[in-house]
């Protein structure tokens, strides 16, 4: 589902005097339906740069980077989006919402954006944010004004409120307690026993155990760190 | 996928002065595009000769019209753009007071396409303006009222529910949230995006508020001294800008 | 006589204004723009329809002037006196004596003839303008036959004040094609904007003029729900009867005491002539 091949990335800073700043360099992956996979490395080594890179907001120098068969690397604004609204879904560590926007909205957005009806999109957007401890007087709220450990919460239910054959989860159980990472874990398996493909930096081993099928370090593909 | 809206080659000068040059895309059903760029560096130039409120100088301008199909919008007829401004193409300006009629009622200025069309129910057109004023949440007792009496951020909402009524297909937008507060900004983006998804809408936004881009648009074209200077998705061009001016651009706001 | 051309006018200008008539007669409802020209009256007081008057007239004529229906205001008697010295046409108040009638805010009650012409004073003749101030943009408008506008007017009326309370200058379309400013005429004397005479529109300080050929079609605007009412005061005239009539409300006294007369002077005469008699004839103003 997800394939890199020998893709490299560097970022110019044509404002510090043109500085070129090489990321990742001959980076290849591949990760098959119902498979999990870990980016490892050092901080700063590229496992989050990977990750933009495969989602396609960050623009791969070369290679080819297939998901789904679509090359991100060369695809077409339309593609992409139709891509991420249909196959490839995204986890950040960040919600990013427009304010004033309820919460159960937030999270049935991704369902709506595809078409769905709107009483089952909200429906299922409920048994997210309720599998998720979100108590239910808060989901008329906007979760802007949310707690770190919520707004991550919700960030989760609305990356998983569409089946996308296709994830990307940036530490997706930090700053959750027991319960709520316990609920976190869960929704990965069962993703991956839907036959997800799925790419994730986890810093928490226990979790990386629990669900990856395999580690890449990501220091590999940067000279830089490697050396 | 037919696109909507096909701008080739679009360019525009005063005299010696460049007002935008050579600008090409394409615009699919359902899309937002948005345009950056800072004052002065051809995004309304470019927005008006789209809009056919300024005749380029050179390019094309090809709608997917609802009868036959796609067509040169510059080298229409006038009456035929006009028509066409009145019923699939709608302009939201910045200053709410530029489109709207600040004489004439909030059932008058929405209900005014609807007659410019054809509709002769008084009735029937007020009961579609009040309908149109709880989309946009102005409370139906204020229908009668003129926006002169309506705060910034509801008369933008109303001009906006007077563009919209004729389910227009493809919205202009000049910086719809400028001079407003924050808080209504935020109310005003929610709505937009709302309506862009119920309704299938298309929308070239012209903006200088990178946030504003961000939550609206789904592509991003940035303009410098008439120039398209960078287009692809929008929070490709805005976490990893390749040319030099964006990358000044996006580094120049405090938090995007 | 010899101090003045015939008809104040020289030969010239009313050739000019004779080619905007024939224009507006040709293209019933459009404005045609024309050089209008000083008069010996302030603007405001009919110099539009005057100056249509003196290239209208010719030495055979018959000249009446009514202002608000009557023949004996200020601005009737002036311009009536102002065409017997510089033209030296006959004139009379009897409506169907006349060949040519200049008004102001009124159609004779009498119907018209096929050999007489009637001549309006305008003030504003665009019925755009309420709602849009750029004559740029009316005339773009006007000829890409965008009238919307005109029944925001109209909404805007209903929505206010429950009807359309338009009462006077009610705009009409006319063949089908231009929407027209009628002048500040009562709603009541549209129906009759559909004559056999020929009607003719000035502006003077405007400068423009329009026309409504006989026997052509002019709708007044409305809704489906709202259609156009011709109203009156729901009154008999109080001096001759008259029941069909456009009346005037006359404050009689400081207790509340009013009566209603016809409007057209020379109508409510003629009916008081032919022994017809209201409530109050013999008592009051007459």
């Amino acid at each position: 589902m997800i394939e890199l091949i020998e893709v490299s990335k560097r970022f110019t800073l044509h404002n510090k005097g043109g500085a070129v700043i090489p990321v990742m360099e001959g980076a290849s992956l591949k990760v098959v339906p119902g498979e999990c996979v870990a980016l490892t490395g050092a901080s700063g080594a590229g496992k989050s740069t990977m990750m933009r890179v495969i989602y396609g907001n960050f623009l791969a120098a070369s290679g080819q980077v297939l998901v789904d068969g679509l090359d991100v690397a060369k695809a077409e604004p339309q593609e992409i989006l139709a891509l991420r609204r249909e196959t490839l879904g995204y986890v950040s560590q960040f919600l990013r919402v427009v304010p004033r926007v309820p919460t159960l909205e937030v999270v049935a957005e991704p369902l709506l954006a595809l078409g769905c009806d709107r009483q089952e999109a909200l429906g299922k957007a409920a048994g997210l944010l309720s599998r998720l401890n979100i108590p239910e007087r808060l989901w008329l709220l906007s979760p802007t004004t949310f707690s770190g450990g919520e707004q991550q919460r919700v960030n989760i239910a609305r990356g998983f409120a569409h089946d996308y054959p296709v994830m990307l989860l940036d530490e997706p159980t930090a700053a959750l307690d027991t319960q709520n990472r316990e609920t976190v874990l869960t929704l990965i398996e069962e993703a991956k026993a839907r036959g997800a493909a799925i790419v994730g930096i986890f810093h928490d081993i226990e979790a990386r155990e629990r669900v990856c099928d395999r580690e890449i370090n990501v220091s590999d593909f940067n000279q830089e760190v490697a050396e | 996928m037919t696109p909507l809206l096909q701008v080739k080659g679009i360019g525009k000068r005063y005299g010696a002065q460049i007002g935008c040059a050579d600008v090409s895309f394409d615009l699919y059903p359902g899309e937002v595009m948005g345009i950056v760029g800072e004052s002065g560096s051809g995004k309304s130039t470019l927005l008006n000769c789209l809009a056919g409120h300024l005749a380029p100088d050179a390019g094309q301008v090809i709608f997917d019209t609802r009868a036959d199909g796609p067509e040169d919008t510059v080298n229409m007829s006038e009456p035929e753009r006009r028509m066409l401004r009145r019923t699939d193409w709608a302009f939201v300006h910045q200053n709410a007071r530029d489109g709207l009629r600040m004489s004439v009622s909030a059932g008058g200025n929405i209900g005014e396409r609807l007659m410019a069309v054809g509709d002769r129910h008084y009735g029937a057109i007020r009961d579609r303006a009040i309908d149109w004023l709880g989309r946009v949440e102005i409370s139906e007792t204020r229908v009668d009222d003129r926006p002169t009496t309506f705060s910034g951020g509801m008369q933008q909402r109303l001009q906006i529910a007077r563009n919209l009524v004729t389910s227009p297909r493809l919205v202009f937008m000049d910086e719809p949230t400028g001079g407003l507060d924050v808080s209504v900004q935020a109310r005003l983006l929610d709505l937009l995006r709302g309506l862009v998804r119920e309704l299938g809408l298309s929308a070239i936004i012209v903006t200088h508020d990178l946030a504003v881009a961000r939550l609206l648009a789904h592509r991003l074209m940035v303009m410098k001294e008439g120039h398209m200077i960078e287009a692809g998705l929008t929070d490709q061009v805005l976490d990893d800008p390749q040319h030099a001016y964006t990358q000044l651009l996006v580094s120049s706001v405090l938090q995007v | 006589m010899n101090e003045y051309n015939f008809a104040y006018l020289d030969e010239q200008t009313k050739r000019m204004i004779r080619r905007a008539i024939l224009k507006g007669l040709a293209v019933p409802g459009y404005q045609v723009p024309f050089a209008s020209r000083e008069m010996p009256m302030p603007y405001g007081w009919g110099t539009g329809g005057v100056q249509i008057s003196a290239a209208t007239l010719t030495p055979e004529d018959t000249f009446k002037v009514i202002d608000q229906g009557a023949d004996d205001t200020t601005n009737a008697v002036s311009i009536r006196k102002f065409f017997e010295i510089t033209a030296g046409v006959e004139t009379t108040e009897e409506t169907k004596k006349a060949t040519v009638i200049q008004t102001r805010h009124r159609i004779p009650e009498a119907k018209l003839r096929e050999d007489q012409i009637i001549v309006y004073q305008v003030p504003i003749p665009e019925p755009l303008r309420f709602l849009e101030p750029r004559e740029t943009e009316t005339r773009k408008m006007h000829s890409l036959e965008e009238y919307g506008l005109m029944h925001v007017k109209l909404y805007e009326d209903i929505s206010q004040h429950g009807a359309i309370s338009t009462a006077y200058a009610y705009p009409v379309k006319v063949s089908g094609r231009y929407v027209m400013d009628p002048s500040p005429i009562p709603k009541f004397d549209n129906p009759k904007l559909e004559m056999d005479a020929i009607q003719l529109f000035g502006a003077g300080r405007e400068q423009r003029i329009y026309a409504v050929p006989p026997h052509t079609e002019v709708v007044s605007l409305d809704f489906e729900d709202y259609p156009f009412e011709a109203t009156k005061a729901d009154h008999p005239c109080d001096l001759c009867g008259a029941e069909d009539s456009y009346l005037d409300e006359v404050i009689l006294d400081d207790t509340g005491n009013r009566m209603f007369v016809c409007s057209d002077t020379d109508y409510c005469r003629s009916r008081r002539a032919a022994g017809h008699v209201g409530r109050l004839a013999g008592e009051g103003a007459a």
